[in-house]
């Protein structure tokens, strides 16, 4: 065979070839992995993988046949979203009033820790004095009331006896 | 000498006073704090409660405008999009329905006679499918013969307006843009006939 003969026969060969790699099924392991992280409105709290309706049966089709054509995770979220809206996502988009969601567990262990902090600091405060020993306390404490000094002296002096 | 005495208690007194006052403010802010969060976190509660609890739009009420990006064949006087709004004057029977319900399928033949037979007389069936794939929708909408305008409710928009809770829901709308009457399931002959007959009359 002449070289630009083989030539012309190698990438006719390769060209029929391709289609054949291009169209290699999607496993149901690469559609799991872009279902799981979506739910179907019908079915809410079971994400896409493992709920057993027709619906999500039907949205993995769509995830598989997506996947055939190339589209990316990404690509594929976008397009759920568009249709079915951002409730689909199984986490919400940190935008707008969605931030909420993950500003506010933030927000409530800053506030919580600096809290915690002036409480410590306060009762550091109060319980100790500079030399280290326990202050004493700065109310002045209130005389026995007259009847009650007579009891102790009188319980005091049956101890003795 | 006595003096200096003084002068250095007054000076601690005044620094204890300081610190004391300072402790307070800090004490008092956090107080404000943690009561505003809380403040704060309830109102945002209650704020979802009352959305979550919003019902479907009742009798009466005028119901929620939307716009519908037909199917391809499935349009509404040849528009690719309508409103609601645009069919103001006319009988509206909004049906949700998705190719997956099975009792959608009982109802599907008898929306289509229906719409045949009051086409011409002022009512518009609209179908929305309800969280379908766009493939499976026209294959149904196929299957079925139907023939009266039908959209994909694309972002969950027209269901999240209608509160609905499943398919089928139809929704019947006034002449004056008012929801007349709503039926959870699949409708019968009987009911959608009066409806009809009754919002014509109006």
């Amino acid at each position: 065979m002449k070289k630009p003969t083989l030539y012309l026969f190698l990438l006719l060969s390769l060209l029929l070839a391709l289609p054949a790699v291009a169209q290699e099924p999607v496993t149901d392991d690469e559609v799991n992995a872009v279902a799981r992280d979506l739910y179907c409105p019908v079915c809410e709290n079971t994400p896409l993988d493992v709920c057993p309706t027709q619906a999500c049966q039907d949205w993995r089709d769509e995830i598989r046949m997506q996947l055939a054509q190339g589209k990316s995770e990404e690509e594929i979220q976008q397009y759920f979203v568009e249709r079915y809206g951002p409730r689909v996502l199984a986490e919400p988009p940190r935008e707008g009033f969605n931030q909420i969601v993950w500003l506010l567990p933030i927000a409530g262990v800053v506030i919580g820790a600096v809290l915690f902090g002036l409480y410590l600091n306060n009762l550091r405060k109060e319980g100790v004095d500079e030399t280290g020993e326990v202050a004493q306390s700065t109310a002045p404490v209130p005389p026995p009331a007259a009847d009650e000094d007579e009891y102790i002296s009188r319980v005091e002096k049956e101890l003795r006896e | 000498m006595n003096e200096t005495i003084t002068t250095a208690t007054d000076t601690n007194t005044q620094n204890e006073a300081a610190e004391e006052t300072t402790e307070r403010g800090s004490l008092r802010w956090s107080t404000v704090l943690v009561w505003g969060g809380v403040i704060a976190l309830l109102a945002l509660f209650g704020w979802g409660l009352l959305n979550a609890n919003e019902g479907r739009p009742e009798e009466g009420t005028v119901a929620p405008d939307f716009e519908m990006q037909f199917f391809d064949g499935y349009q509404w006087k040849d528009l690719e999009n309508a409103s609601l709004e645009d069919m103001q004057g006319q009988v509206v029977v909004l049906n949700f329905w998705a190719s997956w319900c099975v009792e959608c399928r009982v109802e599907a033949d008898l929306l289509e006679s229906t719409w045949r037979q009051y086409r011409d007389q002022g009512v518009v069936f609209l179908g929305v499918a309800y969280v379908d794939s766009e493939q499976k929708s026209l294959a149904y909408l196929e299957e079925f013969g139907i023939t009266y305008p039908n959209a994909p409710d694309l972002g969950s928009e027209i269901s999240n307006e209608y509160k609905i809770t499943g398919v089928p829901e139809t929704f019947f709308i006034g002449k004056d843009g008012q929801v007349s009457d709503f039926v959870l399931g699949p409708v019968n002959a009987t009911m959608l006939q009066n409806e009809i007959q009754t919002l014509l009359a109006q």
